[in-house]
């Protein structure tokens, strides 16, 4: 029997974790993830697990360097000018091949900010971050039941690919409760790391969890590697929601709260008889760019909705590679878009001078 | 019949270091490597690396090891010991590593008391990216980025690290030794051995600070340098076990 509970969207996170089997959580308070931090040390008390208040964000991701490289299901947490502190651990993460799940909460930037939702890292969140070619996978979820399903999946990507996964959240989702229904989730067994360094204990050879190669033949030859398991990622891990596309001549790309925003704007615009359409990135890396190449070649415009200044824009525009128009539509700082607002774009590009 | 007195340590491969000639970073290895041989951890080993020189430690030792970020040692060894506590669990830095970059991390994992022991290897310089002021540098001593001697003025004093460290609950034991000669070695691996053996009896944060030379970028010959030790760096960085729980220091 399906039982839905209330519960806030950084909880929901925590609660999920520790159904994917997280034992070990090392993270530092910050709006608007704290609840998550708190979650953490309130329940990892109680099931035996591990939690830790770093004294830093830089520290954090280090531990969870540490308790990945050691073979735990590890994560930490945080909000936009954590995320920054954290980006030199997690380019280490990726180039030691260590999976773990890493959230951020993301709000206003840049520098301190606001600690109102937004959507301003996801330049940061999916073009690597940190130094060095390297890719996170990333999950953006737009409910708190999906945010604890993301949480479950991620783990196992994380494991599947050795990779850090990170899921990108706003301060609007991380803050609001919704019914969430966690008997639903399913995890599968936990994989065997034979690689983690655990201590020999019989085994013969010593296991290295390291990013060093300083041979650039070795070097090269890591990156290469690197470089093939993302083209892997990028060729299986695509996921996406597709609403009213098959016959729209507008199509609105919004990931997070924002495609939240953004269908009540499509069900205004299609009550009037306007067909518009909405396809939501769940990948954000890997993003859909097929599927938004193979719409490009039907639908009359693309309009892109975000918390920022315009950054995914950037991948739809690659995807559309000037196939067809593509318009953009955000708010910062916090500031949330309306639906109107968002149909008031859908009017103006359909029906306004810069229209179809 | 013959017995054999003298061997390689198990816990340490049979191949040649990278390290300069007259540096101790070899016989630093051979100590902790000897230390976890005769503990018989050698299984439940997990060492850390860390940037400078000793950023290829993991290539001498066989044991399972990390290279971690610079001056993140204490931070990962945190996440590896909450995940095996029934390893012995190891930070190797410089003093670069540790007491400039990694002065935080270093000052929590003590603070919380933190299951490890750390080898700090104190040469009051930067090694590997040739020779620049440490926050261990001594007053008026030359590098290449103080080329008119550390300045007071400009610079301020260098840090004792284990008399800072000391002054932390969560430090049960913290020692400052050598291996200039024989006799200061012998000393140096008994305070490697007891802050593993504390760490075993899971009382506590331990760290082993270890005067050491830097013949390379102090511009001496590996004789000169070990003098050089003996004559600036013990006066300044007095020798001794600065805190241990009361059995040791009996």
């Amino acid at each position: 029997m399906a039982e839905k509970i209330l519960m806030k969207g950084n909880e929901a996170i925590g609660e999920a974790a520790i159904i994917a089997g997280c034992r070990h959580y090392f993270g530092y308070p910050i709006t608007p993830q704290t609840e998550l931090t708190e979650y953490m040390s309130k329940r990892m008390s109680n099931i035996g697990g591990v939690f830790v208040q770093a004294e830093s964000e830089v520290a954090a991701i280090n531990m969870v360097y540490g308790a990945a490289g050691a073979g735990a299901r590890a994560m930490t947490s945080s909000s936009s000018p954590g995320i920054s502190l954290k980006q030199e651990g997690i380019s280490y993460i990726a180039g030691a091949e260590l999976p773990c799940v890493i959230v951020n909460i993301m709000r206003g930037g840049p520098g301190l900010g606001s600690i109102q939702p937004s959507q301003c890292d996801y330049f940061q969140a999916t073009k690597g971050g940190g130094h060095g070619d390297y890719r996170n996978i990333v999950l953006a979820p737009n409910s708190v039941q999906e945010l604890a399903d993301i949480t479950v999946q991620s783990f196992e990507l994380a494991d599947k690919y050795r990779n850090p996964v990170m899921l990108l959240g706003d301060g609007a989702l991380g803050q609001m409760m919704e019914p969430v229904d966690l008997t639903m989730i399913k995890t599968k067994s936990i994989v065997a790391k034979p690689w983690a360094a655990t201590g020999l204990r019989g085994r013969k050879d010593s296991n290295i969890i390291n990013s060093l190669h300083l041979k650039p033949e070795d070097l090269e030859k890591h990156n290469i590697h690197l470089q093939e398991k993302y083209k892997e990622i990028s060729s299986k891990e695509v996921r996406y929601e597709a609403i009213n596309t098959e016959d729209a001549e507008l199509i609105m790309i919004a990931y997070g709260i924002t495609s939240r925003i953004a269908r009540s704007a499509m069900d205004m615009a299609r009550n009037k008889g306007i067909k518009v359409g909405l396809l939501r990135p769940i990948t954000l890396w890997p993003f859909p760019e097929l599927v938004i190449s193979k719409l490009a070649s039907r639908a009359q415009a693309f309009l892109t909705v975000e918390l920022s200044a315009g950054q995914m824009v950037e991948d739809v525009r690659l995807a559309v590679n000037g196939a067809k128009p593509v318009y953009f539509y955000g708010r910062m700082g916090g500031m949330m878009p309306n639906p109107k607002e968002i149909y008031g774009q859908i009017v103006n590009i359909m029906f306004g001078k810069g229209g179809l | 019949m013959s017995q054999k007195l003298f061997t390689r340590p198990q816990t340490l491969k049979d191949m040649a270091t990278h390290y300069c000639p007259g540096c101790h970073h070899g016989i630093i290895h051979r100590l902790v490597a000897e230390v976890i041989d005769e503990l018989g951890v050698r299984d439940k080993a997990i060492g850390v690396a860390s940037v400078g020189c000793s950023v290829l430690a993991y290539e001498y030792f066989t044991i399972d090891m990390f290279q971690a970020a610079h001056g993140r040692a204490p931070a990962v060894a945190t996440g590896i010991k909450r995940v095996h506590s029934d390893a012995t669990v190891f930070t190797y830095q410089g003093d670069g590593d540790l007491a400039a970059i990694g002065c935080g991390e270093i000052v929590h994992a003590a603070a919380r008391g933190e299951k490890i022991t750390t080898i700090f290897v104190n040469n009051a310089i930067y090694g590997m990216t040739g020779g620049q002021m440490a926050p261990t540098t001594l007053v008026n001593q030359v590098t290449t980025t103080s080329p008119y001697g550390r300045n007071l003025e400009n610079s301020g004093m260098p840090i004792r690290i284990s008399e800072m460290l000391s002054t932390i609950d969560g430090a049960k034991f913290i020692a400052r030794v050598a291996v200039n000669n024989p006799a200061n070695m012998s000393k140096a691996k008994q305070a490697i051995k007891r802050a593993f053996e504390i760490q075993l009896r899971g009382e506590g944060f331990t760290m082993v600070e270890i005067l050491s030379t830097c013949p390379t970028n102090w511009g001496k010959s590996p004789v000169e340098a070990a003098t050089w030790l003996e004559e600036n760096l013990i006066p300044y960085y007095p020798l001794g076990i600065f805190k241990a729980p009361e059995e040791v220091v009996k």
